[in-house]
């Protein structure tokens, strides 16, 4: 088959290629933008309302450890609003956004009818499938940071920044804390990988943009609910948002790495399964639209 | 160039045929299905190659083996400790921390949830992970772990800190430097567990040497503790020894009447070097509210240092230690205490009873035997019997056990 032999020669400037006009596509779109202006806000409300709160000097969260983790120690130090706001948005808020963008990636092509016009490029199913895959995965990686990045800056303009105690006690220095703040942006955005390959694969699935998007997005609610069941905890190992909130053990000194590592080895695992699964559906289905 | 042909190239052209089409599709799904079979190989698989293969150690004799245990002077250590208890008490919290706060010799009601008393009532039920940290007899440290929050406990020289990062409370409390630090570590370690229940041990007590573990990945003697006594709730007491130091790794209680250990605690990962010196220093971080506790302390003292902490009720006679009127029933595993609580007809005023009253109705089960009719309060390890004319029979024995000694006792 000549196309084969046409992707094998293919340069790999060609994928680069394909990849920053795909790149470009999803954050050209005003729904991307959206979605990362949101998450942008998500920060900032929260240093807005601890700040209201604790204008008269008492703790937040009750100081009763309620609210999301971290909370009780933005009003004492800036950074923590990261922490706090990772912790806030990764149960939902983040996914979510995932779940627009990785649910759109190929049904929302075949639904705008451009799908098939991508595949007469020499580019091949399996690696315009990785292209779709990488945007998405730097998506994760952008809106993590987005967030991390409007939180640290919220942080730093409400409230105090400077040395850091760690949740075992321990004192770090502010740029450490900076370090440690940054490995969990990109703890979070690890974690996101595991439904980023979910909502490709269902993307596969169907032609439509909007069916793809609710489905990811109503699998995400359905584990999360899961996953609040004790009944079910012979199951809740195995869900992808069951280690989320590890990213806090990157708190702790030392570092408790188990659950860390757990974490990421079940995101790669739902990688591997959903996105062999996703290669399996989209190289041999009939593009029609 | 048809859209729909894929780029695959191990496509050959008998391949395109319509009918092989559809197995060629399938065929694909075989890539997914092979992923998840393998994870699920290795999860399966992976504990079970680590646990196969007990290590090749000397021969060693029990009363060796204990007394390695009595030798062992391990100093420095870090590691993370596994603790699950189950003693069957139902989900109550005031029953718990009545037991604990009693068994634990403190009073602590300051309601700062940084409170050593309070925080580790936590640990008598349910699974925990700790850390644990030590640096000779002055520097220690436990933090239990939580979701996204830690609960530590340090001891460095004088100062003992208290630090709950959900709240951002801060407990102080000060020791003389002096004294014996083993008081200020809650019983986390195996090896707190080991010697409590060494001190159990007598000629009512078999002890065995049963092979040997893996801990912790370090090579470890099993020993055996068992009451040579029928009728006693403890049915196996198992603790696994370090063969390098001595340290027990790992504690683990079953009950006589089966099912899961009452008590299971033991290390994941041990280190014997020496733990950083950072990790033993605290300064209570800016904005954190702290409770000075000078109360324990002078308690502590009082009591001298000859006086270690109880652990979670563990015998009869451990939970009913200070209580007025206290007459020891049996001997050995079976003892069973039991006091008069004066109060003829009703339930015992005594700390325990206290908190036992408000569930009379829902956890007690009616008996009568010799010496009348009762009411038997029954958990996995330890049931009480509580008789119609005020006097109570606390014991780690079965509730035939207890009636039988109840008899014996009129």
């Amino acid at each position: 088959m000549s196309r084969a032999e046409a992707v094998r020669r293919a340069s790999p400037l060609w994928t680069l290629g394909l990849f920053r006009s795909e790149l470009l596509t999803t954050f050209r779109r005003w729904r991307t933008l959206a979605l990362l202006g949101v998450l942008a806000a998500v920060p900032v409300l929260v240093g807005i309302a601890v700040r209201i709160e604790t204008g008269d000097g008492s703790s937040a969260g009750g100081g009763g450890g309620g609210g999301p983790a971290f909370i009780s120690q933005i009003t004492n130090n800036g950074l923590f609003l990261v922490f706090t706001a990772l912790a806030a948005t990764l149960p939902f808020f983040l996914p979510m956004a995932v779940g627009v963008v990785a649910g759109d990636a190929l049904a929302g092509e075949a639904n705008a009818g451009t799908l098939r016009y991508l595949l007469v490029a020499p580019a091949g199913r399996t690696r315009l499938l990785f292209t779709k895959y990488a945007a998405v995965l730097v998506f994760c990686l952008v809106a993590t940071l987005v967030v991390a990045v409007s939180a640290l800056a919220t942080g730093a303009l409400l409230f105090p920044l400077g040395d850091l105690t760690t949740i075992s006690g321990t004192r770090i220095g502010f740029s450490e804390g900076l370090v440690r703040a940054l490995l969990i942006a990109l703890v979070v955005a690890a974690s996101l990988v595991g439904v980023a390959a979910l909502g490709l694969f269902v993307s596969t699935l169907t032609s439509s943009g909007i069916a793809a998007m609710a489905t990811t997005v109503g699998l995400l609610i359905t584990v999360q609910i899961v996953g609040q069941i004790p009944q079910l905890h012979a199951v809740h190992p195995y869900l992808f948002s069951h280690y989320w909130l590890s990213f806090a053990d990157l708190m702790r000194e030392p570092v408790h790495w188990d659950d860390l590592t757990k974490n990421l080895g079940l995101q790669a695992l739902y990688a591997a399964v959903f996105g062999s699964a996703a290669w399996a559906r989209f190289t041999s289905k009939d593009i029609t639209a | 160039m048809a859209p729909y042909e894929s780029d695959d190239d191990r496509t050959t052209p008998g391949e395109v045929d319509e009918p092989r089409t559809g197995r060629r599709r399938a065929a694909r799904y075989v890539v997914p299905v092979t992923v998840i079979g393998m994870a699920a190989a290795t999860i399966g698989l992976v504990p079970a190659i680590a646990a196969s293969g007990d290590p090749d150690l000397p021969e060693i004799t029990a009363a060796q083996l204990i007394e390695k245990i009595a030798k062992s002077d391990v100093e420095q250590l870090s590691g993370t400790v596994k603790i699950t208890t189950d003693l069957g008490l139902p989900n109550l919290g005031g029953l718990e921390s009545g037991l604990t706060s009693g068994a634990m010799g403190q009073g602590g009601d300051d309601g700062s949830s940084a409170d050593p008393s309070a925080k580790l009532t936590e640990l008598t039920s349910g699974t925990h992970t700790l850390r644990i940290a030590a640096d000779g007899p002055d520097r220690q440290k436990v933090s239990i772990l939580e979701d996204a929050a830690e609960y530590s406990l340090i001891h460095n020289g004088e100062d003992v800190w208290g630090y709950d990062s959900a709240s951002n409370e801060v407990y102080h409390g000060t020791v003389d430097a002096s004294g014996k630090d083993r008081e200020q570590r809650p019983p986390a370690t195996p090896k707190d567990f080991a010697e409590e229940a060494l001190k159990a041990v007598d000629d009512t007590t078999s002890v065995t040497v049963d092979g040997t573990a893996q801990v912790a990945g370090r090579d470890a003697y099993k020993l055996v503790v068992k009451p040579k006594q029928a009728g006693s709730t403890v049915g196996a007491i198992s603790i696994a020894v370090d063969h390098e130091t001595g340290m027990p790794l790992k504690f683990t209680l079953t009950p006589s009447s089966g099912g899961a250990a009452v008590v299971d605690v033991g290390f994941n990962k041990v280190s014997f070097d020496r733990p950083a010196a950072s990790t033993f220093d605290f300064t209570p971080p800016k904005g954190a509210e702290v409770t000075e506790d000078g109360e324990l302390d002078r308690g502590r003292d009082r009591s001298g240092p000859s006086r270690t902490p109880e652990r979670a009720p563990k015998s009869g006679e451990d939970l009913a230690k200070g209580l007025d009127g206290l007459k020891m029933l049996g001997e050995g595993w079976n003892t069973v205490a039991t006091f008069d609580t004066g109060a003829g007809g009703g339930l015992p005023t005594g700390d325990v009873g206290g908190d036992l009253g408000g569930f009379v109705g829902s956890l007690g089960d009616p008996v009568k035997g010799g010496f009348g009719t009762g009411t038997v309060f029954s958990t996995r390890l330890v049931n009480a019997l509580v008789t119609e004319d005020g006097t109570v029979y606390v014991g780690a024995v079965t509730k035939d056990a207890l009636v039988k000694a109840a008899d014996a006792g009129k």
